[in-house]
């Protein structure tokens, strides 16, 4: 099979590359929301470690 | 039998720990998985006699709804255990699965309406499956609304895990509404008691991609989880190792 009518899906290249295109979006939404969302929650965590210890001092 | 192994693994740092060394195997299995069934699934698997290769979106838009539903059952698993048993770490997870769910389910809408556009002739249809799925939607949506309405986080837990269980109905009502109804959207092929009505060649790949899925879950929800858990305990001592 040559690359040309891979591309082509049988008809179907627009439906089929944007159904999977859209796959890769929402996968490397989640991927980039899940670690925005645990790395914000350590930052803020640290943080008022910080100023606990401050308050201590 | 005792208990303290389940104390133990429901204790807040327990649980950080935990889920902070599984998420990277998670998270590298899924990669591999779906990588391997997405060229499985658009180069090796032969087009569908009726649909030609219009057929492979079946690869990604029935694993997504698969997800939609089983991370819908864990929310409402997990809201129902934290409401019964108070625990903290359960409203957590619960927290956790909304918004991965939520995008699931709107990519299961997305391709289900590019594959009905050339099979079917229309993007949309209110039918009962495409109908239920819209409403899992709402569901999810309103379950994130209801959490940031409150200030006060166990008020916050309490109430949206009542309406996870209350939406939960939902589900089966989606899994049964091709059987229920007359509906333009085929009959399950593959999720039925007697033999799947599809060719294992097409199979193969639709069950790697639903493994890829599950595990790409289990890591997104490690994640959030373990950044609800540093949320949640404010200012326990273990959060200066942690964080």
């Amino acid at each position: 099979m040559d690359l040309q009518t891979f591309f082509e899906m049988g008809g179907y290249a627009g439906y089929v590359w944007t159904s999977y295109g859209l796959t890769a979006l929402i996968l490397l939404w989640n991927w980039w929301a899940a670690r925005r969302f645990e790395a914000e929650a350590q930052l803020a965590a640290r943080r008022r470690n910080e100023l606990a210890l401050e308050r201590t001092a | 039998m005792s208990w303290t192994w389940f104390h133990k693994l429901a204790s807040p740092p327990h649980a950080y720990r935990i889920l902070g060394s599984l998420a990277p195997w998670f998270g590298w299995a899924s990669l591999a998985l779906i990588l391997l069934a997405t060229w499985w699934g658009l180069v090796k698997a032969p087009a569908d006699y009726q649909q030609g290769d219009g057929f492979r979106i079946l690869y990604v838009h029935a694993p997504s709804a698969w997800m939609s539903m089983f991370t819908y059952v864990v929310m409402a698993v997990a809201a129902g255990v934290g409401l019964i048993w108070r625990i903290k770490l359960a409203h957590a997870a619960a927290a956790a699965c909304a918004p991965i769910g939520a995008s699931f389910t709107f990519l299961a809408l997305a391709t289900g309406s590019i594959w009905g556009k050339p099979m079917w002739g229309t993007w949309w249809v209110w039918d009962a499956r495409l109908t239920s799925e819209l409403l899992l939607l709402f569901l999810y949506l309103g379950y994130m609304a209801l959490r940031a309405s409150f200030d006060d986080p166990q008020r916050a837990d309490r109430a949206s895990a009542v309406l996870a269980l209350v939406g939960v109905i939902n589900v089966p009502i989606i899994h049964y509404s091709v059987n229920w109804w007359s509906t333009l959207h085929q009959p399950a092929s593959v999720t039925k008691f007697d033999k799947p009505s599809i060719d294992l060649a097409m199979l193969i790949p639709l069950f790697l991609m639903i493994a890829g899925f599950q595990l790409y879950f289990g890591w997104a929800v490690s994640r959030r989880l373990r950044g609800e858990i540093l949320r949640r305990e404010r200012n326990a001592n273990w959060l200066k190792e942690a964080a």
